[in-house]
C-alpha cells in the first residue's frame, strides 16, 4: 500500500484520514527550535467536502488515496446512475446521487465533466467551468425594458434557474459561469 | 529588502562594537556534530593532505561549541555572525541554510542576558517594545491550567484532546516533553510576543539542552527564549561549564538517537576538553537574524527576506 510521509506533504497530495479520500489544502512546518517537529495540514475530505485540520508527528506516514481526475463526457442518467464515457477510450463510468451532487443542474448531454475517481469509482462529478444552455423558461413580459436593472429568473433546459438580463427569450441559448452560477453571454446558434 | 537586511547587520556590529564584544569566526565544518536528536546535522566529506582516506565532516548547526572553545582559551565576551544548516526544515519559519547571530557574555547569567538581548531587538526593531518575562511553568498554568514540570505524558495529552488540537487523538509521541513542545506551539506560542517581546524562562530540566540545571523543587534549566509575534526568535542558556555533565548529556542523547534510529553523531571532543580546561561562567544566546528580519519588515513567510530561498537555491 501507498504511503506518504510527512516530507511529502504538500497542497493537492490524496491521503486516507480515517476511511475517507481527502486533499491536503495547507502544510505547515512547526518546529521548536530545541524540540518535537510537528506538520500541522489542512485537509479536504474528498466524500464530504468537509475542510479540517489535523496535526501529525514530523517523519510519519499516512497511506496514499488512488484518487484521480479524469475529464469525462455525460452521456444520460438512466434514473439512477449518471454515465459517463472517456472521449478517447470509450470506456465508461457510472456516478451515484450522491457524486453528482448539485452539478446535475448544469450537466448536459456531451459536456465534459471532471470526474474525481477514488479506486476507480466517480465520486465528485464537476461541471466545466462555462456551460452553454438553453433558456425553457422565463418571463416574456419585459421585452421593451432596456433598463436592464435587475434582471429575471430564467429556467435552463438542465434545471437551474439563473438571473439573466431581461431581453433573454425562451428558446434563447446562454453561457453561464457554473463557479458563480452568473449568467455571462447570449449564444448564437450554430 | 536586501538593504533591509544589509543595515540590520550594520546596526547589530555597531551595538556590539560600543558594547565592547569581540567579533570572531570559527568553522562552519568540523570532525564533531550536535548529539541533540531533534537536531539534523548535513555532512560532507574532505578527501586530500591531512585526510588521505577522506573523513565525514558536520556542517554547524550552531557555532556553539567553537566559541565555547575560545570563551575557554580566554576570548573575553564574543559574538558571530553565521549561515548554519540544519536538515529536515523547511517551511515558512524554516529554512535548511539560515543566518544566526550567537553571542557569549562571562559573568552573565540567563537573566541579565535576557536585559542585553531586549535592548539589542528593541534598537533593531522600527519602534520599542515593552518587555514581558515569564516563566514556562506560568505561562502553562495561564493558557492551560496545567504543571509542565510534574504532568505525565498522559495527562498532558489529555489536555491537548481536551483543548482542541486536531489529530492529538491519534498522536503517538514518546516523551512529555514532545507533548509539552505540541502544546506550546499550538496553544501557547500564539499568545507570546503580541505587541512587545516575551521571554520564557526556566524550562523543564528535561528540555536543558546546554544550559545549567538549578536544584530546587522543581529543578529548572536556565534557559530562555524571546517571542515576538508568536515567532520563536532566540534561545539563551546560563551555560553548562561543566565538563562530565556535558559529557553525559552527550552521551543520553546519542542513546535517544539510537531508540530512534537516527544516526548517533561523534560528540565534540574538542569542546569538552576546553570545558574541563576552565570554561568562564557566561551565559550565550543564539538569535535568528531571518526571523527578526521578517519582524523588522512585517512579512509573515522567510522566504521574503531571503534573496534565494531553498528552493531557488
Amino acid at each position: 500500500m501507498a504511503s506518504y510521509s510527512t516530507s511529502e506533504f504538500k497542497g493537492g497530495l490524496k491521503i486516507m484520514m480515517d476511511g475517507d479520500p481527502c486533499s491536503i489544502i495547507e502544510n505547515e512546518f512547526v518546529k521548536p527550535g530545541k524540540g518535537q517537529a510537528f506538520s500541522r495540514v489542512k485537509i479536504r475530505n474528498l466524500k464530504t467536502g468537509r475542510v479540517l485540520e489535523k496535526t501529525f508527528k514530523s517523519g510519519e506516514s499516512v497511506e496514499a488515496a488512488d484518487v484521480m481526475e479524469v475529464d469525462l463526457q455525460y452521456l444520460y442518467a438512466d434514473g439512477e446512475f449518471w454515465h459517463f464515457m472517456d472521449p478517447e477510450t470509450f470506456e465508461q463510468v457510472s456516478a451515484d446521487e450522491k457524486a453528482v451532487g448539485d452539478t446535475i443542474k448544469w450537466m448536459k448531454a456531451q459536456d465534459l465533466c471532471t470526474i474525481t475517481l477514488w479506486n476507480g469509482s466517480p465520486i465528485i462529478v464537476a461541471p466545466p467551468n462555462f456551460v452553454v444552455l438553453t433558456v425553457t423558461d422565463t418571463d416574456p413580459g419585459l421585452k421593451g425594458d432596456t433598463s436592464g436593472s435587475g434582471g429575471k429568473p430564467a429556467t435552463l433546459e438542465s434545471g437551474a434557474v439563473v438571473r439573466v438580463p431581461l431581453f433573454v427569450q425562451i428558446g434563447e441559448m446562454i453561457k453561464v459561469d457554473t463557479r458563480t452560477g452568473e449568467y455571462v453571454s447570449r449564444v448564437k446558434e450554430g | 529588502m536586501l538593504r533591509a537586511r544589509a543595515g540590520l547587520l550594520a546596526d547589530i556590529r555597531s551595538f556590539f562594537r560600543q558594547a565592547g564584544v569581540l567579533e570572531v569566526e570559527t568553522p562552519v565544518c568540523s570532525r564533531f556534530g550536535v548529539t541533540d536528536p531533534s537536531i539534523e546535522s548535513f555532512t560532507t566529506r574532505y578527501t586530500g593532505p591531512g585526510a588521505a582516506r577522506g573523513e565525514t565532516l558536520y556542517l554547524h548547526t550552531s557555532p556553539e561549541f567553537p566559541m565555547k572553545r575560545l570563551l575557554a582559551a580566554g576570548s573575553g565576551p564574543i559574538y558571530q555572525i553565521c549561515k548554519v544548516f540544519r536538515g529536515g526544515e523547511l517551511g515558512t519559519r524554516h529554512n535548511p541554510e539560515f543566518t544566526l547571530l550567537e553571542w557569549y557574555r562571562p559573568g552573565f547569567d540567563h537573566l541579565g542576558l535576557m536585559d542585553e538581548v531586549a535592548s539589542l531587538v528593541n534598537a533593531l526593531l522600527p519602534s520599542t517594545l515593552p518587555v514581558e518575562r515569564v516563566s514556562y511553568g506560568e505561562v502553562f498554568q495561564r493558557y492551560l491550567g496545567i504543571d509542565p514540570h510534574v504532568a505525565s505524558a498522559e495527562s498532558l495529552r489529555q489536555c491537548a484532546i481536551g483543548t482542541g488540537i486536531s489529530g492529538a487523538e491519534t498522536l503517538s509521541l514518546d516523551s512529555a516533553d514532545a507533548w509539552l513542545d505540541l502544546l506550546l506551539t499550538q496553544r501557547i506560542e500564539p499568545h507570546l510576543g503580541r505587541e512587545r517581546l516575551s521571554f520564557l524562562f526556566d524550562y523543564p530540566a528535561s528540555q536543558a539542552a546546554l544550559a545549567k540545571v538549578r536544584p530546587g523543587a522543581p529543578s529548572v534549566a536556565e534557559r530562555f527564549e524571546l517571542y515576538l509575534e508568536g515567532i520563536e526568535i532566540a534561545n539563551g542558556f546560563h551555560e553548562l561549564t561543566d565538563a562530565q555533565e556535558q559529557q553525559c548529556r552527550f552521551e543520553q542523547e546519542n542513546v535517544i538517537r539510537e531508540e530512534r534510529g537516527l544516526p548517533t553523531v561523534p560528540m565534540d571532543r574538542n569542546l569538552l576538553s576546553g570545558l574541563a580546561s576552565g570554561m568562564p561562567e557566561c551565559a550565550g544566546v543564539a538569535l535568528g537574524i531571518d526571523r527578526l528580519l521578517m519582524r523588522v519588515m512585517d512579512v509573515a513567510s522567510i522566504e521574503e527576506v531571503l534573496a534565494f530561498p531553498y528552493l531557488r537555491a
